[in-house]
């Protein structure tokens, strides 16, 4: 019996492998679990993109890109056997969409030369690309958000945070933790004070903390929460008649499915993006046509247009981006890892370029180099409008404050490298 | 007919103890032997070691150590996740304080420390036992996650609370770190299986073995033919905790490479690995491996099969692994409460016997 079972798994495992050939990107999702919601979304957008290109313009460069998905649940270990089943099939580059999985991929994508893109993920330093040979995290990370978010109170305070409190709400988990070291600097500069208030993952249950900010009533209130815990978060918000406006989640908790479980109490939560929203872009004209009419759309295309989907279809187009440009560089639209790193160290995507895709304004303009992974970095911030259920844009894009992050991230980098006796390359 | 002690004479008490009784048994557990150690290090690859091999003989490891807890001494305990982390932040302590020292070395150490944790958390049972006992083991696996999450000297103030386990070679191979190859990974975690799944064997059917299985039948009928409770159970608890100390540091430095108290340490390890000894058989070694291996390798070839060779979706797929995994688990637990043990004795029961059951 144990003969036939080995036997069983030995012939599953061989059917499992793909054929060697296409554009292979790795889709590392989660679309069960307390993070299932967000990552559905995110997902479909990732995959939609992907192949709105091979049924237009047949791939990129002639090659058609496929995106084996594999579940993770957002679950290191199994991320981990994900990337170890993918990495054999020829993948170019990963987008582990974790946090947690990244920092495991760090290390074992370096050894094994594959690119990896986080976007608005990740490990922060991974920016200083001298000693992040192989990551690379634009157009934002998780210190830009914090600063931007931090420039935004100061607009609101009329440039003044000094005796104010802000609290961060936090997923206690490598995530939530990101952001500490930058706010703590800024609450030096800026003369406010930080509270810490962990909310162990996955975070249905936050009435201590709730009744902690009540209890203090800090000016205002930050939220790097992701999952389930975000709705969680917003309904007890509003549970203790916390003002809305003053509540502003990161990225990850600025999506439809954080905020409509609160319904009308949720009217007027802000949170910071790196992407445009809504879906007033030619682009969906061209989804529609191409993917959503011929029945092609990931999940059905049920959430096109939501927050986390735009998301995820921008980090397939930046990846798109980084191919083109890998294929330019190399000569050939059959690239390696290899050459697929050297196009996102040279990837440069314009203003013009974006408005070329269908999706002007969509994101900034992104310019890597050896030393800089992870472009300018800037963020808008977004609205909660329940009566209309849509984000709107409140400011333009914001510039980080590139004073307080950049020393931060150049020691947070350098001690990586002495960790791992990495020489810094780019001189 | 092969499969019979005819034939089979033992001359000594040596002999007639011995842990495989038949000859086909012995012969099966020397080729197994030869084979994980000289054939599979050679043909491994990096998706056969860290999706299916490494993972089972770290999860075997560590249900042997509950399994001597809760197999063998009786004792219930919630709280293995909180000491897995116990030996994984201990390796990655002493590891990074004691470069020099051999990694290997400070895997036995952090399993040594842990023994002293669970000794620690295990002194309750002197007074409470079942459920109430489950709970305080529960306590301790929250207060452990918590303070791996709370006190940064644990993870050497790093930035993410993330603890990352450095490059250390043993003569000369690298077995930690991104730059380990498969077989070096493999052959870490099967010397370290093999070795204390030998050191359970021994132990359990010893003095020490026996103590403990008096203490699980019987507490009050123990004490009075001479087991002395306070040591049975705390060296339960000091056995038990190595083993998953051990598992532990393995599974943070050999295997993940990087670990996060909460989410690689939480309660569903401590669940998953009570579930590997129920359903491997509780007091049984055989049954800890056959209970690893069935909830490690199951989920990784259904997925294989669904998503891989039937081409599903992954998340219709992962759903249905969920439920076919539980199904099976209340399947195996209703036809035999006894687990995948039992099912291997009265397998082999009925070969003795086979063609002629009468």
């Amino acid at each position: 019996m144990k003969l036939r079972f080995a036997a069983a798994v030995a012939a599953a495992m061989l059917a499992a492998a793909p054929a060697l050939a296409d554009l292979t990107v790795p889709n590392l999702s989660y679309r069960t679990g307390p993070y299932g919601a967000n990552g559905n979304q995110y997902a479909d957008g990732f995959n939609d993109y992907f192949t709105l290109l091979n049924e237009r313009d047949g791939g990129i460069g002639g090659q058609k890109v496929l995106t084996p998905e594999c579940e993770t649940a957002y679950n290191t270990e199994k991320g981990v056997e994900c990337y170890e089943s993918t990495k054999g099939s020829g993948a170019l580059v990963y987008n582990p969409f974790s946090t947690g999985i990244t920092y495991q991929l760090i290390p074992k994508v370096s050894a094994d030369g594959i690119p990896m893109l986080t976007p608005g993920y990740g490990r922060t330093s991974a920016k200083d690309g001298s000693v992040f040979q192989w990551v690379f995290n634009p157009p934002a990370n998780y210190w830009d958000g914090a600063s931007v978010i931090v420039k935004h109170l100061l607009d609101v305070n009329n440039g003044d945070l000094k005796g104010k409190t802000i609290a961060l709400v936090y997923h206690n988990s490598a995530f939530g933790k990101e952001p500490i070291r930058t706010l703590e600097e800024l609450s030096k500069k800026h003369g406010f004070t930080l509270t810490q208030i962990p909310v162990d993952p996955p975070g249905q249950e936050q009435k201590s903390q709730w009744l902690q900010i009540r209890r203090e009533k800090p000016d205002h209130v930050i939220l790097y929460g992701w999952g389930v815990m975000n709705q969680a978060a917003i309904q007890e918000a509003a549970n203790v008649r916390y003002p809305m406006e003053n509540l502003i989640g990161i990225w990850w908790a600025g999506g439809e499915v954080d905020v409509e479980p609160a319904g009308a109490a949720a009217n007027g939560y802000k949170s910071v993006t790196f992407n445009g929203v809504g879906m007033d872009y030619p682009f969906y004209d061209e989804l529609k046509t191409h993917v959503l009419d011929t029945g092609k759309a990931s999940g059905g295309g049920a959430h096109v247009g939501k927050a986390m989907y735009s998301r995820g279809m921008y980090a397939a187009l930046v990846i798109a981006e980084g191919i083109k440009k890998a294929q330019e560089l190399a000569g050939t639209a059959e690239i390696t890892p290899a050459q697929m790193r050297d196009g996102l160290e040279a990837l440069e995507i314009t203003e013009a370029r974006m408005a070329e895709l269908g999706l002007p304004g969509f994101g900034q303009p992104i310019q890597l180099s050896c030393q800089n992974h992870g472009g300018t970095g800037m963020g808008m911030i977004q609205q909660w409008d329940a009566s209309a259920k849509q984000w709107k844009l409140i400011t333009d894009f914001i510039q980080p404050d590139e004073e307080v992050l950049a020393p931060l991230i150049q020691a947070d980098a350098q001690a990586f490298a002495a960790e791992n006796a990495i020489q810094p390359r780019c001189n | 007919m092969l499969y019979r002690e005819a034939g089979d004479f033992k001359t000594s008490y040596r002999d007639d103890s011995q842990t495989f009784p038949l000859k086909l048994d012995r012969m099966g557990y020397w080729v197994t032997l030869a084979v994980a150690f000289g054939v599979i290090p050679f043909v491994i690859t990096d998706y056969w070691a860290n999706a299916v091999l490494v993972p089972f003989l770290i999860y075997a490891i560590a249900a042997l150590g509950l399994n001597i807890l809760v197999g063998y001494g009786g004792q219930v305990s919630l709280g293995t996740g909180g000491f897995m982390a116990v030996g994984a932040y201990a390796t990655y302590k002493l590891s990074t304080a004691f470069p020099e020292i051999s990694l290997l070395i400070h895997i036995l150490l952090a399993g040594g420390i842990t023994a002293a944790v669970g000794v620690f958390f295990g002194l309750p049972s002197l007074r409470i036992k079942g459920f109430y006992l489950a709970v305080a083991t529960l306590a301790a696996q929250f207060f452990l996650v918590w303070l791996f999450n709370k006190v940064p000297w644990f993870y050497n103030y790093s930035a993410s609370g993330q603890i990352t386990a450095p490059e250390r070679t043993f003569m000369g191979y690298v077995i930690s770190g991104p730059a380990t190859s498969a077989s070096a990974k493999y052959l870490v975690c099967l010397v370290f299986a093999v070795g204390l799944a030998w050191v359970a064997r021994n132990l359990t059917r010893g003095t020490a073995g026996r103590k403990w299985m008096a203490i699980r039948d019987m507490d009050i009928a123990a004490e009075i033919i001479g087991v002395n409770p306070l040591t049975a159970k705390m060296s339960a608890f000091a056995v038990s905790s190595f083993f998953i100390g051990v598992a532990g540091a393995l599974l943070f430095s050999i295997y993940l490479g990087a670990a996060e108290a909460s989410e690689t340490f939480g309660i569903n390890k401590s669940f998953l690995v009570l579930f590997m000894v129920i359903i491997g058989g509780l007091g049984s070694i055989f049954g800890s491996f056959a209970g690893a291996a069935f909830l490690v390798v199951l989920p990784v070839f259904l997925k294989n099969v669904l998503v891989g060779a039937l081409g599903w979706p992954t998340d219709l797929a992962a759903h249905l692994e969920l439920m076919i995994v539980g199904a099976l688990i209340v399947f195996f637990l209703i036809v035999e409460p006894h687990g995948l043990a039992q099912l291997w004795r009265l397998t082999k029961e009925k070969l003795r016997l086979w063609p002629f059951p009468h």
